[in-house]
């Protein structure tokens, strides 16, 4: 019995070491120790075996159970690593091809730089006012202190839709229905489209502006130039500084224009800044007395200051963006470029 | 506004150099756009004494020795035949830089250097040089327009600089003048603010004249439209004598860019540029009835003006008549029939003020301008008017070409011409600004721009000059402090006594952002159009002509066609976009746009038209599809938390069977579908391209759902596929909605397979669905699940009409 049982292991063992694949390893497995298998069937016999015997016989067969299925775990250990193996050496990429993207699309650059101006001052505490593209002459200019026979108001440079509405030329209209809707104090922005009669190599007749009003108690032009710092500070730089100098708008007295120091040259003077370490950013001022009576606030008591801002202007400074009519050609190799 | 350093030194001591006062102009509100030496381009130029002058045998070539003083002296070949031995010229040595002429010797073609030469065998070292070759004009420099060498001064050093001889050093400031400061619009103008900013005295020009008795009985002036010309003032001048000006007036034109023509002519345009007054001169002999009236032109009335151009007149233009006939195009330009000529012995000296709206609106609609309309639009005041006949006069005799009448006539509306008082409160000016600037800086700044304050406690006085008309009120004196005082002393401050308000984004624009964010991510890249549109892109579109699209706002004065409606549709705009990226070599592409339509509620326009905030999508590509662009259709109701549904569609420029209407609440809000292949092919596309519109302003009632914790399923979730035999016709909506109708717990339902067959039947197709059930409040059972099964393909046998497929 002793032999049988030898030979019944060795065979096995030797099958199992031949064992090419999974496949042929469970044959083996069955044929050994499955219902019908050689092992199992000296254990069926072991009815005609003497029961003295038994013990002993039954020691064997599990041992030699044991020492089979112990190379069967092996092997098939060996085999799994191999398949596994196998598997990864036919799955070899070239790791330099091209990568595959579902890209997310990008905000206008326009959009961008409204988003973080409308951060920058949405934390000062400005509302932002959206007014409306079409407006009338009114609210455009009359009211605004730009008089009927200023030169702003003439045809070349307004679109008219008819005698008393326009094309809004200024975030500016937006002002006089703030101020006719609240009363002090009033701190808002108001970003949006604007038009001029306007189209050649470096004007687009639509662009975006901003405009920046404050009306309260004992607003100065000091306050103006502190809230100008922050902002110009956050969008180009910590260490960007304003430089205040006299203009003129109607609807501001004092009007300043305000440069910045060129954020790319530091205010050495470079190309950008065509040598003069300044670039012209926007316009201000104290809003003009008349135009505050004019929409009953009490200028005995209240004060205010009002910004302009070309957004387009600083997408294009900021990004280098070379030419304004990129931003309305929708050309995805532009729009793609800037996620800022 | 060109403005000569020299010219501006005889009214104010400047002791500065020009790029220290081009600083204090800008500190003060005056930007230098150039500035520039008049010599800028010449250097290396001296005085050369030619001590020998040979010709050079059968050459028009004269071999001169040229002393130049420490410089050397000089062998030069010269060709000029006003070359001669004892005389002294322009030198320019090796290396100098002077203009190049063509061969006419009086074209300049550029900047040439000069080189070593040898002509003829001789050696030539430097040039003599022509007044044009230094870029000098005959006004310029009195013999600078000869054709040959320009002669010097005996008395030249030999080796000089020429360029202080000949007024090259004399610097330009071409400085820009903002609308509020009209009297700067002037030589003299800009002189009293350089006196202020430096802190010089200002130097009136001389305005004495004597007028002897000769009048010129009846003469007459009447301004009959007194409400377009406030003050006119005529001066009767005789013995006239018609001369070239002097050569410091002809050099002072000819740097501002005039050229002289007659010392009469010469005398206005002088003024022009020195006092900011337009003048104008009429040969007496032509002003027919000893008078001179200024009315509104008769309609159809004609005027030849001094150009020889020929203009027909209405009622909204000004003329200046004499007794019979217009003599000029008030404030624009004098008619031919009066110009000074040589033979003028008598002239009529006018100096006006007219109002400024109407010369730009006449100036405008005539396609007529000049130096004095332009300044008549920019504003001049009553002061200069006055001014200026007396300078003119004052001219006449210092150039003695003619003697000043008694004959003044001036007709005026009353407007003072002298200082008007003002008086504000020094808190509030201080106010204004934010900064304490002292009783003593602001007294000393008032005082050099000629305001006469005088400080009793808070209260200041001003006089105002009458030429600063902008002068107001305290915010007005605020800007002439801080300007003068500097504004790098504005210090930054926070609105210390301002109220804490919250700001940021409202709803809508909050909700915007997260929707342009949303479809950001969903790979669309976000454009921006402008807000007017073409007629064309509407018949781009096909759209029928009762389509309410072409109730479009039209602008009375686009810059051209293409630019003339305002749009009421996003699409076109976006179709040109992507065919501009097709065109560009782009072949595949995601773009959103939001932005306004604009809906008229009556044309023409009575009231603010309806602005819509109006999303569109457009992709295109091979890989797109209209399942790809209803994705993101899906992703705007996602991010509002809404549900769309869908029903076929149609739009005159979509695909007939690939187009739906987008339905909110019941509430249609737009479609999308695949764009008709024939405006395809008329755009040049080479990809398929498909477009959606939603109305955001429908959309926003909706905007600002709470939003709610769904909490997760108690109990497991059964899922079961179906396949389903349908009728071609049937759609997915249509069993999606049985199913739902059919039983409550179904909670979600997804097509994940369509096939059409031989085997099915040529009008059937199969969809298979997966059904998701969720247990409420209790757990399923096995047959609880097939219960449902049961009645969900009972409800489909009946309606729509599907069977399982076997």
């Amino acid at each position: 019995m002793k032999e049988k049982l030898q030979k019944i292991r060795e065979k096995a063992i030797a099958e199992i070491e031949s064992s090419q694949g999974m496949e042929r390893l469970n044959e083996v497995r069955s044929a050994i120790l499955g219902k019908k298998g050689e092992l199992t069937a000296v254990l069926k016999g072991m009815k005609d075996v003497a029961p003295e015997d038994r013990p002993k016989v039954g020691q064997w067969v599990n041992e030699a159970r044991e020492a089979i299925e112990n190379r069967l775990a092996e092997k098939m250990k060996k085999l799994e690593a191999e398949a596994l193996r196998r598997k990864y050496e036919s799955e070899k990429i070239d790791v330099t091809m091209p990568a595959k993207l579902h890209a997310a699309g990008k905000l206008h650059p326009v959009t961008q730089v409204r988003n973080q101006l409308v951060d920058i001052f949405g934390s000062m505490g400005f509302d932002v006012y959206e007014g409306t593209e079409i407006e009338t002459d009114f609210y455009n200019f009359t009211a605004l202190n730009i008089p009927r026979d200023h030169p702003a108001r003439d045809m070349q440079d307004t679109f008219y839709l008819s005698p008393e509405f326009l094309l809004r030329t200024q975030t500016s209209a937006g002002q006089i229905h703030v101020m006719e809707e609240k009363k002090p104090p009033i701190k808002i922005i108001s970003p949006g489209k604007v038009f001029r009669s306007d189209d050649d190599a470096t004007h687009s007749p639509m662009f975006c502006q901003m405009e920046g009003l404050v009306v309260d108690k004992g607003i100065t032009l000091c306050d103006l130039k502190g809230i100008l710092d922050v902002f110009v500070q956050k969008i180009f730089g910590e260490n960007t500084t304003t430089r205040l100098r006299p203009s003129y708008f109607p609807f501001t007295e004092p009007s300043v224009e305000v440069d910045v120091s060129c954020f790319q040259c530091g205010g050495k003077g470079c190309k950008l800044c065509k040598g003069t370490g300044w670039i012209e950013v926007l316009g201000a001022g104290v809003v003009n007395t008349k135009v505050l009576r004019d929409c009953g606030i009490d200028t005995d008591v209240y004060s205010g200051f009002a910004f302009g801002i070309g957004m387009d202007r600083i997408a294009m400074l900021k990004y280098g963006i070379n030419n304004i009519k990129l931003l309305f050609e929708s050309d995805l190799r532009v729009l793609d470029q800037i996620d800022d | 506004m060109l403005v000569p350093l020299s010219w501006l030194k005889e009214y104010v001591e400047i002791d500065v150099s020009p790029k220290e006062l081009e600083e204090k102009l800008f500190s003060c509100g005056f930007e230098v756009e150039e500035l520039y030496e008049l010599g800028k381009d010449i250097d290396g130029v001296v005085v050369g004494a030619v001590t020998s002058c040979e010709p050079i045998p059968e050459t028009h070539l004269s071999l001169c020795q040229v002393d130049a003083g420490s410089h050397g002296s000089f062998q030069v070949c010269c060709g000029a035949d006003n070359v001669r031995a004892g005389q002294k010229f322009p030198l320019a040595l090796v290396g100098a830089h002077v203009y190049a002429t063509a061969k006419d010797h009086v074209t300049v073609e550029g900047i040439m250097q000069i080189k070593k030469g040898k002509l003829r065998g001789y050696e030539s070292v430097g040039m003599l040089c022509s007044g044009t070759e230094l870029g000098l004009t005959e006004d310029l420099y009195p013999g600078a327009g000869y054709n040959g060498l320009l002669v010097l001064p005996e008395d030249a050093e030999a080796g000089a600089d020429v360029k202080p001889i000949l007024g090259l050093d004399d610097w330009m400031f071409d400085i820009s003048v903002t609308a509020n400061r009209p009297d700067c619009q002037s030589i003299y103008g800009i002189a009293r603010e350089v006196a202020a900013v430096l802190g010089k005295e200002i130097k009136a020009p001389a305005l004495d004249y004597t007028e002897t008795d000769v009048k010129k009985e009846g003469f007459t002036v009447t301004v009959e439209a007194q409400d377009l010309c406030p003050r006119y003032i005529g001066h009767y001048v005789y013995d006239v004598k018609i001369e070239p000006s002097p050569a410091w007036m002809r050099r002072r034109l000819a740097l501002v860019g005039i050229g002289a023509i007659s010392n009469i002519v010469d005398i206005t345009n002088y003024i022009l540029k020195e006092l900011g007054q337009p003048m104008h001169a009429f040969d007496y002999n032509y002003i027919g009835g000893n008078r001179i009236n200024v009315r509104r032109a008769k309609d159809g009335e004609k005027i030849v003006t001094l150009d020889e151009k020929e203009f027909t007149l209405n009622s909204s233009n000004l003329v200046i008549c004499d007794g019979a006939k217009p003599v000029a195009l008030a404030g624009i330009m004098g008619g031919l029939n009066s110009e000074i000529i040589d033979t003028t012995t008598e002239v009529l000296f006018e100096s006006a003020k007219f109002a400024h709206d109407n010369i730009r609106k006449t100036s405008r609609a005539l396609g007529q301008s000049s130096d004095a309309s332009a300044l008549y639009v920019k504003g001049v005041c009553e002061y200069t008017t006055v001014m200026a006949m007396k300078r003119a006069l004052h001219l006449i005799e210092e150039l003695g070409c003619g003697k000043v009448s008694s004959t003044h006539a001036e007709v005026s509306t009353g407007n003072s011409v002298e200082p008007r008082p003002l008086a504000v409160s020094v808190k509030k000016v201080n106010g204004v600004l934010g900064i304490e600037v002292s009783d003593a800086d602001i007294l000393r700044i008032l005082k050099a721009l000629n305001f006469a304050p005088v400080l009793k406690g808070d209260e200041l006085t001003l006089q105002i000059p009458a030429y600063r008309e902008d002068m107001e009120s305290y915010p007005d004196v605020a800007e002439e402090v801080i300007r003068m005082y500097g504004y790098e002393h504005v210090k930054g401050t926070f609105m210390p006594t301002a109220e804490v308000t919250a700001g940021g984004l409202n709803l809508r624009q909050r909700t915007e952002l997260k929707l342009k964010r949303a479809l950001c991510a969903a790979g669309a890249c976000e454009g921006m159009h402008y807000s007017f549109f073409s007629p064309s892109d509407l018949n781009l579109l096909r759209l029928p002509q009762d389509a309410p699209e072409r109730n479009a706002i039209e602008l009375l004065n686009p810059i051209n066609v293409d630019l003339s409606l305002m749009r009421t549709t996003l699409a076109p705009q976006m179709l040109h976009a992507i065919a501009r990226n097709q065109k560009r070599g782009i072949l595949e592409g995601r773009i959103f746009e939001l932005g306004n339509r604009f809906i008229p509620k009556s044309l023409p326009l009575t009231e603010y038209p309806d602005e819509r905030e109006t999303l569109c999508v457009g992709v295109f590509g091979k890989e797109e599809s209209f399942f790809t662009l209803k994705g993101f259709a899906q992703t705007v109701a996602k991010t509002l938390g809404l549900t769309f549904s869908y029903e076929a569609g149609t739009r005159s420029f979509l695909h007939p069977y690939q187009t739906a209407e987008i339905i909110c609440e019941g509430e249609n809000v737009g479609y999308l579908g695949t764009l008709a292949y024939e405006i395809a092919d008329e755009m040049d596309m080479r990809v398929p391209a498909y477009l959606l519109e939603i109305d955001l302003k429908k959309l926003s009632k909706w905007y600002g759902k709470p939003q709610v914790f769904v909490p997760l399923p108690k109990f497991a979730e059964e899922k079961r596929d179906f396949a389903f035999v349908a009728d071609k016709s049937i759609t997915c909506a249509q069993i999606e909605t049985a199913i739902r109708e059919s039983c409550s717990y179904v909670t979600d339902i997804h097509l994940f397979d369509v096939y059409e067959g031989a085997q099915l039947g040529a009008d059937k197709k199969s969809m298979a669905f997966s059904v998701v059930f969720t247990p409420k409040d209790e757990e399923f059972t096995a047959e609880m699940v097939e219960g449902y099964v049961k009645k969900i393909l009972k409800h489909l046998e009946r309606d729509p009409g599907v069977t399982l497929r076997a």
